[in-house]
């Protein structure tokens, strides 16, 4: 098993990490804002999709496990590739200037991430972790999107985190060995539309409760 | 194109030995002529001080045609300058304009330490090509040419890797100082040719490891390398390290 600690404790394998654990949560999002789309549907349709998610039982646990797993090794190692990263520099420079690799999104990405956990807490402690024997998940939405603050925390919340996939995205694709001038375009462009339709796909929600509840 | 002269501001970096503090020096680089390199610029600059009696800047610089990897700064924020694909040797002062300030500083990383001024010390890259990458077997005298089939994709490939010139620049303008522009060029010059593929999981192994003992940074894909390597080369050559890697942590009997 020495080898497999040396694989990971390596710089790639770190990265190889971030980038399955950051690949496995763009498609985990890719399904989470399709399922809340439901709720363009009415409040109805809304509620049985929840329904029938969670009569998966055992399988959405074990999911939810996956994702806990998946976030502590991408905010560990995250933090720990970033602090490596500014002791390799320990003296900055006086002029820096992009030569034009850099995006918004890369250069944000360890600050971007460490704001997506913020989000992802305040998430949990408001529509994951709360008793919901007397209520329902679209009552909790409809009295959290008819305050104000609410509505810019969550859409704030979800341009941070179109903002951190825009780089992440084909980012992960170039760390796993899958960058081939092919398909890298593709990828490049895949990935800036994911996160745009992403971003717009979930700030819609709280808008759209806002204004018409 | 007709020669004119300009008038610079330099603030330059101004360092005694690795110990000494440093600090930015301003000089007055004067009549430079626009067909002069950035490296003749410094030359004059540099007659001037020692006339006047004063140390002159230190820089390193042996082929001044681009194909040593010998020079090499940090000029206005940007390694070797600002003109793409072109070394600090081989960028004419026709690329800036009269009045301007430049400034003037060494590559920058844990593992490039300052010796002196604008020389600094790049024997870890050295020391990642010692850890493995070369090709020790031996491939005995010149065979029959079309006894091993090379595609010619493949030898391109290989020689647009093998066209860098390990002036670290990739290392200098990464904002994690990472090498693995450099290593990835390494790896992708040799594993794209037969001769280079019996060793390649070690090597891929070897080198990683010892970049990382360096202290060089990870590579987070930000793309400044690609950007400012005097050879253009492409960040496909980290996805290859990387790829290598996989194939050799999981596709090798290598530890
Ligand atoms: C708790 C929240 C998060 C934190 C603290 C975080 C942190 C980071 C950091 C620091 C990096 C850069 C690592 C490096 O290249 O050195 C990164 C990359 C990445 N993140 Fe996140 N992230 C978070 C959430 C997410 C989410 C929700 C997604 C997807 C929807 C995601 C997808 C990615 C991807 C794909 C990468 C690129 C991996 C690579 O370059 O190989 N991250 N993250
Ligand atoms: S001095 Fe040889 S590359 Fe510049």
């Amino acid at each position: 098993m020495n080898w497999l600690i040396r694989t990971f404790s390596s710089s790639i394998g770190k990265k190889q990490i971030m980038a399955v654990t950051g690949l496995g949560f763009s498609s985990f999002v890719l399904i989470h804002l399709l399922g809340n789309l439901t709720i363009y549907q009415g409040r109805e349709a809304f509620l049985s999709y929840v329904e029938k998610l969670h009569s998966l039982g055992g399988l959405v646990t074990l999911a939810e496990l996956g994702l806990v797993v998946f976030a502590l090794l991408h905010i560990g190692l995250g933090l720990i590739l970033f602090v490596q990263n500014l002791q390799a520099r320990p003296v900055r420079y006086a002029v820096k200037k992009r030569a034009g690799g850099r995006t918004i999104g890369s250069i944000t990405a360890p600050y971007t991430g460490f704001l997506i956990l913020v989000f992802i807490i305040v998430h949990l402690l408001k529509f994951r972790l709360v008793d919901k024997a007397a209520t329902d998940d679209f009552i909790i939405l409809s009295n959290t999107f008819t305050q104000v603050g609410y509505v810019f925390f969550y859409i704030l919340g979800v341009i941070v985190v179109a903002v951190h996939v825009s780089h992440g995205f084909w980012s992960g694709f170039q760390t796993i060995g899958l960058n081939h001038p092919k398909y890298m375009p593709l990828v490049q462009q895949l990935g800036m539309l994911f996160s745009v339709l992403l971003g717009a796909g979930f700030a819609s929600i709280p808008l759209y409760l806002f204004t018409t509840l | 194109m007709t020669e004119t002269t300009l008038n610079l501001k330099l603030k330059v970096w101004r360092q005694k030995n690795p110990e000494d503090k440093g600090h930015f020096e301003t000089y007055q680089a004067e009549r430079i002529s626009t067909d002069m390199s950035f490296l003749e610029m410094l030359d004059v600059v540099n007659e001037k001080l020692i006339l006047d009696g004063k140390e002159p800047i230190a820089f390193e610089h042996d082929c001044r045609e681009g194909i040593c990897g010998s020079c090499g700064a940090v000029v206005n924020g940007l390694a070797h300058g600002p003109q793409k694909g072109t070394t600090l040797c081989q960028l004419h002062m026709r690329h800036f304009k009269d009045g301007q300030t430049l400034v003037i500083e060494p590559f920058r990383a844990k593992a490039f330490p300052v010796l002196k001024d604008l020389v600094v010390d790049r024997s870890a890259l050295e020391r990642i090509i010692e850890a493995g990458g070369y090709i020790s077997v031996n491939t005995g005298s010149a065979p029959e040419a079309n006894n091993l089939p090379v595609p010619p994709q493949n030898s391109e490939l290989s020689m647009d890797a093998a066209a860098c010139i390990g002036c670290g620049a990739c290392v200098a303008a990464c904002p994690n100082a990472s090498a693995m522009l450099f290593v990835g060029a390494k790896i992708s010059h040799l594993v794209l040719l037969p001769q280079g593929k019996p060793e390649a999981a070690r090597r891929a192994l070897s080198l990683l490891r010892k970049m990382d003992e360096l202290g060089f940074g990870n590579c987070s894909n930000e793309r400044e390398c690609e950007a400012v390597c005097p050879k253009e080369i492409s960040i496909s050559n980290i996805a290859r390290f990387n790829r290598e890697f996989i194939k050799a942590s999981f596709g090798s009997t290598e530890e």
